[in-house]
């Protein structure tokens, strides 16, 4: 994953709570064996109305989408996060989260703000007076500040996730690190193993 | 010393390594696979030049995507095809038991761990399958993952994790027979809310949850992700260890006698602290129906659509009216009143034999009215090959029911088992929300009596309107 420093750029106002991940990338697009492309699928049943703020012009190109509480709630598809960096989000705010999905973010560099309802409105409105205004997320700083208003408010990331965003650190490397740490618990883990239990064909073997 | 919770005891076993200020270490005792969540993830181990560090704690079965057609039709979609047949030769390259469409062991991820014996009290297991908590109900730490994450633990059997807060949620007293495993987790999830489980592990506790069957146990642990709890967890009792006795992947003879007495200490001390504890009382449920986009929207299948003006928050009102939009409801009408098109009898929830039998038991000598299609989707292959053993299959085909290969099936609409715009469904799957099983499709969740009563009468039923 690449390093996140800081996060620059216009604003969407989702305005909606419990956006789950099934309406973030429809099921539809979960046959796809490729990690990228899934832009186009994001939010595609909403998309349908012209209506719908990721249709209007004013918020084209922009890279922070913010939204209502529990945001990305559902499945486990990190298609999801897959889809919101396609097409161009790099953060995403919002009061609350779906823990796996905060999991999923964390794993691919998409940066999770939570800020308190109040928060999240005030800055709604921000957007919706001056779409053009700019909004920077500061991953060091762990804040959220629209610079021409002087509105700043902090949130939080756990120092570990901080680390990794702010490094760019692959978690698979992390973890080798622990590797004969691994190897001395697999001296003494229960695990049962399944080996001798089925055959090449996956066909039970009689024990 | 004060006592430990189950998950307290899990966890502690499975400490791999703590490092100062970084996330802890868990090791991974079984890893379910399946072919929407683990192409990419296969593809990361190829790039970097891993192997799969423990292909015999790694399974594998095709369930998302797999058509429930007769197995003589071939999978038409091209891209389902060829995500079917990746699962399939990652397996072979990488040395991980796989069941392929068709094979006798081939079902929904969530029910052939337990049905195979290979989901065991005190194990951690998990999947890239937000519903991998349904393991839970045999006392193991089970939790879906995301494809970074099936990569991770692919390459290291272990996965970086925060240790969870706990909760208790106490159902007392004995449920009313009317009153199925389904109506209790949708009763939990209304009261905690769809928000309300995020960040715990969830240990169900009480009179009523030690009377269900362990497959019981299975609807209620599936669901905890839909209060926003990531594992859900029942203490090992005799009912977990008959249910064990016999299967395939458990020890026999002696050897079984000495894992059971190890099985037995994942229970949470007496003295164990829970961080949260909810009770709710067993003989105020009734059967639910959603009625909403999400799975906390629940009423009393005796009970009216809601109105959003009976909701102070703004937040929820609003929530309310987009949902009743998006659903075609008027507040006020009874639930009974509102016709369904399809039933759905399937799915990681409630797609047992136990299910089955419940639902065809109601289905028995009635006929599914001309308005609805009705389909019985079995979890596996071996829950279908049972139930067909039992005749179940004749009752429900007698009954004017669609009699389906395994898979999860109209759960999501991945594969051709799907809502057209609009259609209304009640369905023993685990999530309504918008599109859910097919553009524009309306999803009711219920439990399988109330799904065959509902498509007998065309309508939102009960089993007992059935046969009176
Ligand atoms: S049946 Fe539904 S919820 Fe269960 S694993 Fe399949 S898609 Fe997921």
């Amino acid at each position: 994953m690449k390093a996140v420093h800081v996060i620059e750029g216009r604003a969407v106002p989702l305005e909606r709570s419990d956006v789950d991940t099934d309406q973030i990338i429809p099921s539809d697009w979960l046959k796809r064996v490729e990690r990228t492309g899934f832009g186009r699928g994001l939010f595609s049943e909403w998309r349908d109305d012209p209506s719908f703020v990721l249709n209007d012009a004013q918020f084209a190109g922009a890279s922070v989408l913010v939204a209502g509480p529990r945001f990305g709630t559902g499945s486990s598809r990190e298609h999801a996060v897959w889809a919101l960096m396609d097409y161009g989000f790099q953060a995403v705010v919002a009061p609350s989260f779906g823990d796996i999905f905060r999991n999923n973010s964390s794993k691919q560099g998409l940066v999770i703000a939570q800020l308190s309802v109040s928060d999240v409105e005030e800055l709604t409105s921000l957007i919706r007076e001056d779409p053009a205004r700019l909004v920077v997320i500061d991953v060091e700083k762990m804040d959220v500040e629209v610079p021409a208003t002087g509105w700043v408010r902090s949130f939080v990331l756990d120092p570990m996730t901080r680390e990794r965003l702010l490094n760019g650190w692959d978690d698979i490397g992390l973890t080798l690190r622990h590797e004969s740490d691994i190897t001395t618990f697999e001296s003494h883990s229960h695990a049962p193993s399944l080996r001798g239990l089925f055959d090449q064909s996956g066909h039970l073997l009689a024990r | 010393m004060t006592g430990r919770t189950l998950y307290e005891k899990i966890w502690d076993e499975h400490l791999v390594a703590a490092p100062e200020g970084e996330s802890s270490i868990i090791y991974i005792d079984l890893h379910l696979v399946h072919e929407v969540t683990s192409p990419q993830a296969f593809d990361g181990l190829r790039l970097s030049n891993r192997r799969v560090r423990r292909p015999d704690l790694t399974l594998a079965t095709a369930d998302h995507n797999v058509p429930t057609e007769p197995l003589s039709i071939p999978v038409t979609d091209p891209i389902s095809r060829r995500q079917l047949e990746a699962l399939e030769e990652n397996c072979a390259q990488f040395g991980v038991t796989v069941f392929p469409r068709g094979h006798e062991n081939q079902g929904i991820v969530h029910v052939i761990g337990p049905e195979l014996g290979v989901t065991q009290p005190g194990m951690t297991i998990v999947c890239g399958d937000s519903h991998t908590s349904t393991h839970g109900a045999l006392g193991a730490l089970a939790f879906g993952i995301g494809t970074s994450e099936v990569e991770h633990v692919l390459a290291t059997q272990t996965l970086p994790q925060q240790r969870a807060k706990t909760m208790a949620v106490v159902v007392e007293g004995h449920a009313p027979d009317s009153v199925s495993a389904k109506d209790i987790v949708l009763a939990i999830v209304s009261t905690l809310g769809t928000g309300g489980g995020a960040g715990y592990v969830i240990e169900y506790r009480g009179a009523a949850i030690r009377d269900l069957s362990m497959e019981g146990r299975m609807t209620l642990c599936n669901m905890s992700i839909e209060a926003g709890a990531r594992a859900g967890l029942v203490a090992v009792d005799d009912t977990t260890i008959e249910y064990l006795r016999g299967r395939a992947g458990v020890p026999s003879g002696d050897a079984f006698e000495e894992a059971a007495r190890r099985w037995r200490t994942f229970v949470s001390d007496d003295d164990a602290a829970f961080d949260k504890t909810v009770t709710l009382n067993a003989a105020d449920l009734v059967p639910y129906v959603t009625w909403g986009t999400n799975p906390a929207q629940v009423v009393a299948l005796d009970g009216v659509v809601p109105d959003p003006a009976d909701f102070d928050d703004a937040d929820e009102k609003s929530t309310t009216e987009r949902s009743l939009a998006y659903m075609g409801l008027t507040p006020g009408t009874p639930i009974k009143d509102i016709p369904v098109d399809v039933v759905f009898i399937g799915s990681c929830t409630n797609s047992r034999i136990e299910d089955l039998r419940a639902a065809a038991a109601v289905a028995r000598g009635q006929h599914v009215a001309p308005s609805v299609r009705a389909l019985v989707v079995p979890g596996s292959h071996r829950v279908k090959i049972q139930a067909e053993t039992e005749g179940l299959d004749q009752v429900f085909l007698a009954a004017g029911f669609e009699w389906r290969e395994p898979g999860c099936s109209m759960c999501l609409g991945m594969n051709p088992d799907q809502l057209a715009p609009g259609q209304r469904s009640a369905s023993t799957s685990n999530r309504n929300f918008e599109g859910r099983q097919g553009r524009g499709g309306r999803t009711h969740l219920v439990s399988p009596v109330v799904a065959a009563a509902s498509a007998v009468l065309g309508r939102f039923a009960t089993p007992d309107e059935v046969n009176s």
